[in-house]
C-alpha cells in the first residue's frame, strides 16, 4: 500500500505498476539538462507529463556530479508537492546517495518508495538505513547485491533476496508488504555467453520471490535488457515488450518502463517475437546471432509515404471540406471555380461549403481531435479559397461576408512579440470572426481610434516581455477614461489571471478584462462574450477575479520579504581564488559576422517550438506520444524543410558579438572595467538580490554574488553578449502573409527565435572552450557526455534571474550591439528584430540560475540611488517584481 | 477496548472560555514581566490557573470520560514562538502531564487515562504559505522533529499514559511528530500506545494538505498505532463517510472527535448534547466507533450524553 494525495494499492490482482522513470537525470538528458538549467518549472512539467501519460509512480534521480542532489531533489519534491496532479501519485525516491535519501523523504507526506539499498556495505549498514526507512514510513527497493557484488546468476539472486527478507522481517520487523526487491535485469544479446540466461534468471528468481518470499513484491528498469541494440527501436520495443509479458508471467508487479519504447506484444512480427523469446528464454544456441541478423534487417528501414489521392474522386463539396480538415492547398482553386459554378452567387461558396468545412475544424479542435498547428494550415487554405472569389464577390453588388463579430487585435507600445497574437487572430479567423490585426508596437491611442472606428466588439492585446504588462493597464485605464467598454482580451507569455484581475480588470469596470490562457481558448471566450448568455459570462469572470484579487491580497499579507540589509547578510560566500577564476584567454570583443546556419542546427532546443503551437511535450519524446506525436512529427518535418531552405537560399543571417572584462563586485554592483589595472570603468551593472524569506542555510542570491568582491584585491571577469537569427527575415514573412500563408509565417517566426536560443547556447559553448577557455579541458576527454555538463551561466535581462530590462541598455552600449550586429530596443527595451537574444556570461563553477523573486520598495529605492535615478522615474520598470 | 468503546473528553478551549479570563491570569506568577501579550494562549494555564485547568479535566471524567487530554495542544516551540515562550515548553507539557494526571489517580470506579495532546502546530511542512514560491516551506521536517521531541519527552515525564496527534492537516508534520515519538520510545526504551487523529478539512473528503482519507491512512500505518481516527472542522454527520473508509481499512481501532456541529456566524457552536448524541448513535448503530469524543464546541454535558450511550454498544472489531 503506498500513497501520494491518493492511495495507491497494490495487490495480487493488480495489474502491473508502470513506475515513470523521465524525472531522473540519469535516464533523460532532457531532464538533465532542464535541472542543470534551474528551470524547475519544465522540469515539474516533465513530471506531470508522465503522470498524465499513466505512471502511476514517479521515480525520481538527482544522482548527477555537477548538480547538488540533495537541493535538487528537496526543490523538486517541494514543487510537484504543489501540484496536486502530481502529488497525487506516490514518490519513488531514487538516489545511491543516502544523505538526497532522507532529504527526500522528509519532503513527501504520503508513503514513497525508496530505491535503493543492500547489503553492498554489509549487514549493520543495510539494517540502519532499513530502520530509519520504516521510521519514515516508507517501502524499500532491495537490490540483489550483497558484500561480494551484484547477484549475476539465479542461485546469488534468490540467495541474497532471501537473506535481505529474513534481516528485514525478523531483525527490524519491516511490512514485508512494503519490501520490493530488484533482482537486478540485465543486457542479453551481447555477444558473450555468460550473459545468455541474464533474462531467465531473472524471471526465475521472480517466480521464486513470489512463491517462498511471502508479501514481497519485485521490479525492475526494464530498458536494461535490450541494451546491445541501442539506436534500434524496433527490436528494442519488441523486447521490451516480450520481457515485460514473460516477468509479469512470472510475478513481477512493477517496472519502470518508458511507455513510448514498448510495442504491444500481440503486434510484434512473428518472426521477430521468435527470435526475441528465442534470446531471452535461451531456447537455442544462435539465438542471438539470429536476432543480430534480423535486427540488421530492419535497422533504418523507414516506410515511404504513398500520397493517397483517392479523395479526389468525392463530389466537390466533400473535396472542400476534405481540404480543409486535412489543409491541403494544391487543389483548393480549382476545387473552389468548379463549386462556385453551383452557386448563383459566389458568397454562397463561403457561406456554404467552406463555413461548414471550417465548422468541422472548429468543433474537431474544440474536443481536442485537432490541434493547432492542423488548425493553422485549414486556416491557409480557407484564406486561399476566400481570397479567390473576392473578387468575384466584389463585382457583385451588396456582397459582403456575415462573421460571427469582429475583433481587434494588437501587440502593445513599445514590444514586437507577434507569434501569440498571430496564431489566436488565425484560430478566430477560423470560426468566422473578422479580425483586425494592427500588428506589433501599437500605441494605446490607435487601438482606441480602431476600435471606434471600425465598431469593433472585442479588443485583444498581447505582449511578451513585462513592460508590455503596465502598457496593457494604461490601455484599460484609457478605455475607462473614454467612456468604452470593449470586452478586453489579455494573452501573451508574462500575463495571468492574477495580474488581469489585480491590475487590469481593476482599472476597467466599465468593460471586461478577460486573461486567456491560449489561442485555443480564445474562441470561446469569445463566443461567451457575444454571446446571448454574454451577461451571466461577465458577472462569473467579475465573481471569479474579485475571489482572486482578495486571495493575492492575502498571500501579499502573507508573503514575507526579509529587508534588503538582512537579505544582503544572507548572501551566499563563495571561493574566489586560482580553482575558480579562469584568465580569459582573449580579453575584448569579438564579433561574430555571419554563423552558418549549420553550426547552429545541433544546438536547437526543440521543446519551445512545440509549445508555441500549443503541442505540450518534451522533444523527442513528444514525437512518439499517443495523442499529439503524429502532429509533432509533421510539425518537425516541416521545420527541417525550410531549415534547408533557409541555408540554401540564405533566408536570414545570424551575427553575434561577445566580449569579457575584468571586473569585480561592489555590494550588489558589478564595475566592468577597461583593463586588469582597473584604469577605467566601462560600465557598473546593478544587480537585484533576492528578498524572499529563504529556508535555513539557503542564502540569498544576487548575480553579483559570482564575482570576486573588489575588496578581496583579486581581479575577476565577466563576459556579455547579443546574437541575433533575425537579419532578412522581414520579406519572407511578407511573402507569406501576402500568399495567405500564416502556417508557414508562424512556423519561421518560430524558427528564427530556436535559431537565435540555439546560436546563444552554440556561443556560450565556444566561450567556455575557446574564448574564455574554462572548460576547454573538459571537452577533449568526453565530448559527448560534457557538451550538457557546463559550468557557468547566462542570464539574460528581462528573465528571472535579472528581470531588470534596463540592464540591456547598458550591455549594448558596452558591446555596441545596434551599430555591430544591428539589433535595437524598442521604448519597452525588446529587442528586434525578435530573434534575438542577450545576457551576461558568469563563469564561477558555483554560479546557477535562480528567479529573483518580489522585492521590497527599500531595494529599488536603494537602486535608483545607485544609479542617480529619480525613484518615480525609474519604478515602472520594476512593477512586476515589486511587492 | 475489546470489550467496551472508550469516551474521550470534549473541548479544553470552549470550557476555558466560560471563565472569561483577562490577561493577568495568563501571567500570574510565572510569566508576569513577559513583554508580549499572552492573552489566548490556554496552554499557560496549566502553569497559572491549575486549579480551573483540574475543574475541566474532572467535570470530564464526571462526564464519564475514559480518557482526558492534556491542556498541550499549542505546546510545541513552534506553536509558543508566537508568544515568544520558547523556552516555556518543557513546563507547560510537564505540568499538564502532571495535574491531569493527578485528577485521573482520584477516580477508583474504572481505569482514567491521560493522553498527551501532541497538536499539529501553526505550520505546514508540505505546502508553501506563498503561491509564487511553491517550493518554500516555512517550517522543515527537522525543525517539527526537534519541536515535537521536546514535547514528547516533557509529556511523558509528566506521566500520560498514551500520546495522541490529533487535529492533523498535514500528514509530513504528523510523520515528523512519529519520527520524534519513535526516537524517544528508542532513548527511554519506554513505548506508549499512540493515538492519531485527522482533519478533513471539508466535504471534499481531503486534508488541508491534499490527502484523501485512505491516503493518510496508508501514510501513517508505518507505526503500531492504537488508533486512528478524525477530529474537528466537520460537525459529526458530515465526519460520517469517511470515519466509514477508516472502517473499512483501518488495521486500527478508529476513533472521533467532532466538533458539536459547525460554528455560527458569531463562531460559536450550536449543536445540543441531545443533537450531537444523536448522530453520534448513527456512527454506533453502523459499528464505526471503538473511542468517542467531542473536539470544538462540545461540553461535559455532550460527553455525558455520548457516555450514556456507548454502553449500550458493541465496538468495532478490527
Amino acid at each position: 500500500m503506498l500513497s501520494g494525495l491518493e492511495p495507491l494499492i497494490v495487490t495480487a490482482e493488480s495489474n502491473f505498476i508502470n513506475i515513470g522513470e523521465r524525472t531522473n537525470v540519469t535516464g533523460s538528458r532532457v531532464f538533465l539538462r532542464l535541472i542543470q538549467a534551474g528551470d524547475f518549472e519544465a522540469a515539474v512539467a516533465v513530471a506531470l507529463e508522465q503522470v498524465n501519460g499513466g505512471a502511476q509512480i514517479i521515480d525520481i534521480n538527482m544522482d548527477e556530479g555537477m548538480i547538488d542532489g540533495k537541493e535538487a531533489m528537496v526543490t523538486f519534491l517541494n514543487l510537484i508537492a504543489s501540484e496536486p496532479d502530481i502529488a497525487r501519485v506516490p514518490v519513488m525516491i531514487d538516489s545511491s546517495k543516502w544523505e538526497i535519501i532522507e532529504a527526500g523523504l522528509k519532503c513527501i507526506q504520503g508513503k514513497g518508495i525508496v530505491n535503493s539499498i543492500s547489503l553492498k556495505e554489509g549487514e549493520a549498514h543495510f539494517i540502519a538505513q532499513a530502520k530509519t526507512i520504516k521510521t519514515y514510513g516508507a517501502a524499500v527497493i532491495v537490490m540483489a547485491f550483497d558484500e561480494n557484488g551484484q547477484a549475476d546468476s539465479y542461485q546469488r539472486r534468490i540467495e541474497i533476496c532471501k537473506r535481505s527478507y529474513d534481516i528485514l522481517t525478523e531483525k527490524i520487523g519491516f511490512n514485508k508488504y512494503d519490501i520490493i526487491f530488484d533482482p537486478n535485469i540485465f543486457p542479453v544479446a551481447t555477444g558473450m555467453e555468460e550473459h545468455n540466461t541474464n533474462a531467465l534468471d531473472f524471471f526465475r528468481a521472480t517466480k521464486w520471490i513470489k512463491e517462498n518470499l511471502d508479501g514481497a513484491h519485485v521490479s525492475g528498469g526494464v530498458s536494461n535488457v535490450s541494451f546491445s541494440f541501442r539506436g534500434n527501436t524496433k527490436v528494442r520495443e519488441a523486447m521490451h515488450s516480450a520481457f515485460l509479458y514473460h516477468a509479469i508471467k512470472n510475478g513481477m508487479d512493477m517496472g519502470i518502463v518508458n511507455p513510448s519504447m514498448l510495442e504491444i506484444y500481440s503486434d510484434i512480427e512473428p518472426k521477430l517475437l521468435e527470435y526475441v523469446e528465442d534470446v531471452l528464454l535461451n531456447r537455442k544456441a544462435d539465438a542471438t546471432e539470429k536476432l543480430l541478423e534480423y535486427a540488421e534487417t530492419v535497422k533504418g528501414s523507414g516506410k515511404k509515404k504513398k500520397i493517397d489521392l483517392s479523395w479526389r474522386k468525392q463530389e466537390v463539396n466533400q473535396r472542400l471540406a476534405h481540404a480543409l480538415i486535412k489543409g491541403i492547398v494544391e487543389f483548393i482553386e480549382e476545387d473552389v471555380e468548379a463549386c462556385r459554378k453551383n452557386y448563383d452567387r459566389p458568397i454562397k461558396v463561403i457561406e456554404g461549403p467552406l463555413m461548414d468545412g471550417m465548422n468541422i475544424v472548429g468543433d474537431l479542435f474544440g474536443s481536442g481531435k485537432m490541434f493547432l498547428p492542423q488548425v493553422v494550415k485549414s486556416a491557409r487554405v480557407m484564406k486561399k479559397a476566400v481570397a479567390y472569389l473576392l473578387p468575384f464577390i466584389e463585382a457583385e453588388k451588396g456582397g459582403k461576408i456575415k462573421s460571427s463579430g469582429k475583433i481587434l487585435l494588437a501587440t502593445v507600445k513599445g514590444d514586437v512579440h507577434d507569434i501569440g497574437k498571430n496564431i489566436v487572430g488565425v484560430v478566430l479567423g477560423c470560426n468566422n470572426y473578422e479580425i483586425i490585426d494592427l500588428g506589433v508596437m501599437v500605441s494605446a491611442e490607435r487601438i482606441i481610434q480602431t476600435a471606434i472606428k471600425e465598431q469593433v466588439d472585442i479588443i485583444g492585446l498581447s505582449g511578451l516581455i513585462t513592460p508590455s504588462l503596465d502598457e496593457m493597464v494604461y490601455v484599460a485605464q484609457e478605455l475607462q477614461k473614454a467612456n468604452l467598454s470593449y470586452p478586453l482580451l489579455i494573452g501573451g507569455a508574462t500575463t495571468s489571471r492574477v495580474h488581469t484581475a489585480v491590475k487590469i480588470d481593476e482599472h476597467y469596470s466599465r468593460g471586461q478584462a478577460v486573461h486567456v490562457l491560449d489561442a485555443s481558448r480564445s474562441v470561446t471566450v469569445a463566443e461567451r462574450l457575444l454571446g446571448r448568455k454574454k451577461e451571466s459570462f461577465i458577472d462569473d469572470v467579475k465573481s471569479d477575479y474579485s475571489k482572486v484579487r482578495i486571495q493575492h491580497e492575502k498571500h501579499l499579507k502573507a508573503k514575507k520579504l526579509i529587508t534588503l540589509k538582512t537579505a544582503r547578510g544572507n548572501r551566499p560566500i563563495l571561493k574566489f581564488d586560482q580553482s575558480t577564476i579562469f584568465r580569459p584567454k582573449k580579453l575584448g570583443v569579438e564579433l561574430l559576422d555571419n554563423v552558418g546556419i549549420s553550426q547552429l542546427i545541433p544546438f536547437i532546443d526543440w521543446t519551445p517550438y512545440f509549445q508555441t503551437w500549443e503541442l505540450y511535450g518534451r522533444y523527442p519524446n513528444i514525437l512518439e506520444d499517443k495523442v499529439v506525436g503524429q502532429e509533432a512529427q509533421k510539425l518537425f518535418e516541416d521545420a527541417q524543410q525550410m531549415l534547408k531552405k533557409i541555408e540554401k537560399e540564405n533566408w536570414i543571417r545570424s551575427k553575434g558579438i561577445v566580449g569579457i572584462f575584468p571586473a569585480n563586485a561592489v555590494g550588489d554592483d558589478i564595475e566592468i572595467y577597461l583593463d586588469e589595472q582597473r584604469s577605467k570603468t566601462l560600465y557598473t551593472q546593478r544587480t537585484l538580490r533576492q528578498q524572499t524569506k529563504k529556508a535555513q542555510s539557503q542564502p540569498n542570491y544576487a548575480l553579483a554574488d559570482f564575482i570576486a568582491p573588489k575588496e578581496s584585491d583579486t581581479i575577476d571577469y565577466i563576459g556579455g553578449f547579443a546574437v541575433t537569427s533575425g537579419i532578412g527575415i522581414e520579406p519572407h514573412i511578407k511573402r507569406f502573409e501576402e500568399d495567405h500563408d500564416d502556417y508557414n509565417s508562424i512556423l519561421l517566426k518560430a524558427l528564427a527565435d530556436r535559431l537565435a536560443e540555439a546560436f546563444a547556447e552554440y556561443l556560450h559553448h565556444k566561450v567556455r572552450t575557446r574564448i574564455w577557455g574554462y572548460a576547454e579541458a573538459e571537452f577533449l576527454s568526453n565530448e559527448e557526455l560534457i557538451k550538457e555538463k557546463y559550468s557557468g551561466i547566462r542570464p539574460a535581462p528581462g528573465y528571472p534571474a535579472c528581470p531588470d530590462h534596463t540592464e540591456k541598455i547598458g550591455l549594448f552600449a558596452l558591446l555596441d550591439v545596434t551599430k555591430q550586429i544591428g539589433i535595437t530596443l524598442t521604448e519597452s527595451l525588446a529587442m528586434t528584430p525578435t530573434a534575438s537574444v542577450s545576457g551576461w556570461y558568469f563563469a564561477h563553477p558555483e554560479a546557477k540560475y535562480f528567479g529573483l523573486g518580489k522585492v521590497t520598495e527599500e531595494q529599488i529605492k536603494d537602486l535608483a540611488e545607485r544609479k542617480s535615478e529619480d525613484l518615480n522615474n525609474i519604478k515602472r520598470w520594476y512593477s512586476s517584481i515589486l511587492v | 477496548m475489546e470489550d467496551r468503546i472508550l469516551v474521550l473528553d470534549g473541548a479544553m478551549g470552549t470550557m476555558i472560555q466560560r471563565h472569561k479570563l483577562e490577561e493577568f491570569d495568563f501571567r500570574e506568577g510565572a510569566f508576569e514581566d513577559h513583554e508580549k501579550p499572552l492573552k489566548g494562549n490556554n496552554d499557560l494555564l496549566s502553569i497559572t490557573r491549575p486549579e480551573i485547568i483540574k475543574e475541566i479535566h474532572k467535570a470530564y471524567f464526571d462526564a464519564g470520560a475514559d480518557i482526558v487530554e492534556t491542556n498541550t495542544f499549542s505546546g510545541t516551540r513552534i506553536a509558543q514562538s508566537d508568544y515568544d515562550l520558547e523556552h516555556a515548553v518543557y513546563d507547560i507539557n510537564y505540568q499538564s502531564a502532571i495535574i491531569a494526571k493527578e485528577i485521573a489517580t482520584q477516580y477508583k470506579d474504572k481505569p482514567r487515562f491521560v493522553a498527551g495532546s501532541i497538536g499539529p502546530t501553526n505550520r505546514t511542512a508540505s505546502i508553501s504559505p506563498d503561491v509564487n514560491d511553491p517550493g518554500y516551506r516555512a517550517i522543515t521536517f527537522d525543525a517539527l522533529k526537534e519541536a515535537y521531541r521536546e514535547q514528547v519527552q516533557a509529556l511523558i515525564a509528566g506521566g500520560v499514559d498514551l500520546l495522541l496527534v490529533e487535529t492533523v492537516f498535514d500528514t509530513l508534520n504528523a510523520k515528523a511528530a512519529l519520527f520524534a515519538i519513535q526516537e524517544v520510545f528508542d532513548e527511554t526504551k519506554k513505548e506508549l500506545p499512540i493515538m492519531v487523529s485527522g482533519t478533513i478539512t471539508d466535504q471534499s473528503g481531503r486534508t488541508l494538505t491534499g490527502q484523501t482519507t485512505e491516503a493518510f491512512l496508508i501514510s501513517l500505518s508505518h507505526m503500531p498505532l492504537l488508533s486512528i481516527g478524525l477530529n474537528c472542522a466537520l460537525g459529526a454527520n458530515m465526519m460520517r463517510p469517511y470515519l466509514q473508509i477508516l472502517n473499512r481499512t483501518a488495521p486500527f481501532a478508529v476513533s472521533a472527535h467532532p466538533n458539536a456541529g459547525l460554528p455560527n456566524a458569531f463562531g460559536d457552536y450550536d449543536e445540543s448534547p441531545e443533537q450531537m448524541a444523536a448522530q453520534i448513535k448513527i456512527f454506533l448503530d453502523e459499528g464505526l466507533m471503538n473511542i468517542v469524543g467531542g473536539c470544538c464546541g462540545t461540553t461535559p454535558e455532550h460527553i455525558q450524553a455520548i457516555s450514556a450511550l456507548v454502553n449500550n454498544y458493541n465496538p468495532r472489531k478490527y
